[in-house]
């Protein structure tokens, strides 16, 4: 076997599988047929373009390949209570004139959308929504996705294939949501996404080179969705902030793999390719005039992204976006944030006004970011001591020890030094 | 087209209150003529309280019979209704629109389907 026509299969397989998948679950009406479908057209690539050559449309020979395969699959299966029909319905598409032409590109693109919809439907586990998102769509591998979520293969295997038996048993439709439905559905679509880019972000454990993966596999589901759905303004706040994130990939990490916070960070390393492209596909969103969380995220990261240095950063209009996000999405996570740029902006009076309450409430009361913010305002009021003592009280409720150890770093410090602008403590910031 | 059992579950204690109960029921009744026009009703009731309950068991040949539901829990089975829709949204659509969605919750399960005899060689 040559290693051309393997490599070239591979290569095909690697730039076709989403969207001949797409394509034959709709034809198939079957996920794991049409999965193991393709497959077996992999092999028969190998050994057919071996002998023939690569054919000149590889994707539409993948397909049709891989529905005979699917034909041959279905005469075997003596179980299949539907078979027949499923059978005929297969035939009559193999004698379409034109077979072997691609699809139309129109079409192509919406099986994809219809894809996308069906693994993040809401019925489905949220696990199970992103192995199977990155799964279908992405190019992980079930051992990739399994090491990046810190589960065993076998595990995520099962995972996959419960889903799939659910889509098919419990009848999850195969298309994109309609119009009165679409809106939340897509919030759920792009839910999925962030969350891959943020277990890709986080620094919490696992392969670091898989999780870098991650963010790279979310930007491409990222570009994806714009192109498939050019005019929903979230859709492209969503990329943006992906883009903006991952502009300071490389300068969030030090040598010894420690993160360096916002602050810290050597700013001639972040990606101005990718400000560039976040700020540019930000703005033609918020031209549209229909704001939400993620354009109103990627605007806050614009922020930080295009000042030159963390003290010229515009801290008022960081907050005013935090208030706007709010309105949004209440969540303690944002006023926490909103509070910390109003520290940062001078007004540290205003961001421990909004701390009060939160600190008054029993829910929040281990939430060590709400405890690093007030630290980080009282000392820039000059409260040493009690800054001291509220990262005291952050460190004891973190449970990363590289956090804690940072944390009571900070609380050693400003108990025995001066008041200083310094403390980077709130999600935002890394 | 596929089935789907409703399954309506409940805590008693968040039921409206017995001044309420006659516009409820008026709900329900407009919600099993809704399902019926729609064609999608098989079938369907609501059951008598869960203190009404016997469990069953037989173990070495012997029927235990033990006053109460299978699982003691605060949500309990209060009704259920059996459809024929196109698929899951269809359903869930539906299990939405429940009078107690609001208080209650609705489990939506596939009716499974027998398989067909394999086809005679």
């Amino acid at each position: 076997m040559s290693r051309a026509s393997t490599a070239a299969a591979e290569a095909a397989f690697r730039d076709e599988r989403a969207a001949v998948l797409a394509t034959l679950i709709r034809q198939l009406g079957d996920f794991q047929l049409a999965e193991d479908a393709l497959q077996d057209a992999f092999a028969a690539a190998i050994v057919a373009w071996e002998r023939d050559g690569v054919p000149e449309r590889p994707g539409a020979w993948i397909t049709v390949t891989a529905r005979r395969r699917a034909i041959d699959r279905l005469r075997r299966d003596r179980v299949l209570g539907d078979r027949v029909q499923r059978l005929r319905a297969l035939a009559e598409r193999e004698g379409e004139p034109g077979d072997v032409s691609p699809e139309e590109p129109s079409s192509v693109a919406d099986d994809r959308l219809r894809l996308i919809f069906t693994c993040c439907h809401p019925a489905l586990a949220m696990q199970a929504r992103v192995a199977l998102t990155l799964r279908s769509l992405g190019g992980l591998s079930t051992g990739e996705i399994a090491r990046a979520f810190l589960v065993a293969e076998p595990a995520m295997a099962q995972r996959l294939v419960r889903a799939k038996r659910k889509i098919a048993v419990a009848r999850i439709p195969y298309r994109v949501p309609p119009d009165e439905e679409l809106s939340d559905r897509l919030a759920g679509v792009l839910a999925v996404v962030y969350l891959v880019f943020n277990e890709g972000w986080s620094a919490s454990g696992g392969d670091r080179l898989v999780r870098g993966e991650l963010c790279a596999e979310a930007i491409r589901l990222g570009r994806l969705l714009c192109r498939l759905m050019p005019d929903d303004p979230e859709v492209a706040g969503l990329l943006a902030l992906m883009l903006l994130h991952d502009s300071r990939r490389e300068a969030r990490v030090d040598e010894h793999g420690e993160l360096v916070t916002l602050d810290d960070q050597d700013r001639s390393r972040w990606d101005r390719g990718r400000i560039r492209e976040g700020e540019r596909l930000l703005d033609s969103a918020l031209r549209r005039r229909r704001p939400g969380p993620y354009q109103l995220q990627a605007a806050i990261a614009a922020l930080h992204a295009t000042a030159a240095t963390s003290q010229e950063t515009d801290h008022i209009q960081i907050a005013a976006l935090y208030e706007a996000l709010a309105r949004h999405a209440p969540s303690p996570v944002i006023d926490v944030n909103r509070a910390v740029a109003l520290g940062r902006a001078g007004r540290v009076d205003a961001g421990l006004a909004i701390l009060g309450p939160l600190l008054a409430g029993p829910t929040l009361a281990r939430y060590a970011p709400l405890h690093a913010a007030r630290a980080d305002l009282l000392q820039r009021a000059g409260d040493a001591a009690g800054a001291a003592r509220a990262y005291g009280v952050a460190a004891a409720c973190t449970e990363n020890a590289v956090a804690r150890a940072q944390l009571e770093r900070r609380s050693r410090a400003v108990g025995a030094q001066p008041p200083r602008a310094t403390g980077e403590p709130s999600a935002e910031t890394m | 087209m596929p089935q789907y059992m409703l399954l309506i579950y409940g805590d008693p204690a968040d039921a409206p209150g017995p001044e309420q109960q006659e516009a409820q029921m008026a709900k329900w009744m407009s919600y099993t003529d809704e399902l019926a026009q729609s064609g999608a009703l098989k079938g369907g009731n609501a059951l008598e309280a869960i203190d009404t309950a016997t469990t069953v068991r037989v173990r070495d040949d012997e029927t235990i019979i033990s006053d109460g539901p299978f699982a003691e829990t605060k949500e309990i089975l209060g009704g259920y209704y059996l459809i024929d829709v196109p698929d899951l949204d269809a359903a869930l659509g539906w299990a939405a629109k429940m009078p107690n969605i609001a208080y209650g919750s609705v489990e939506v399960r596939p009716v499974w389907e027998i398989p067909e005899p394999p086809a005679q060689a």
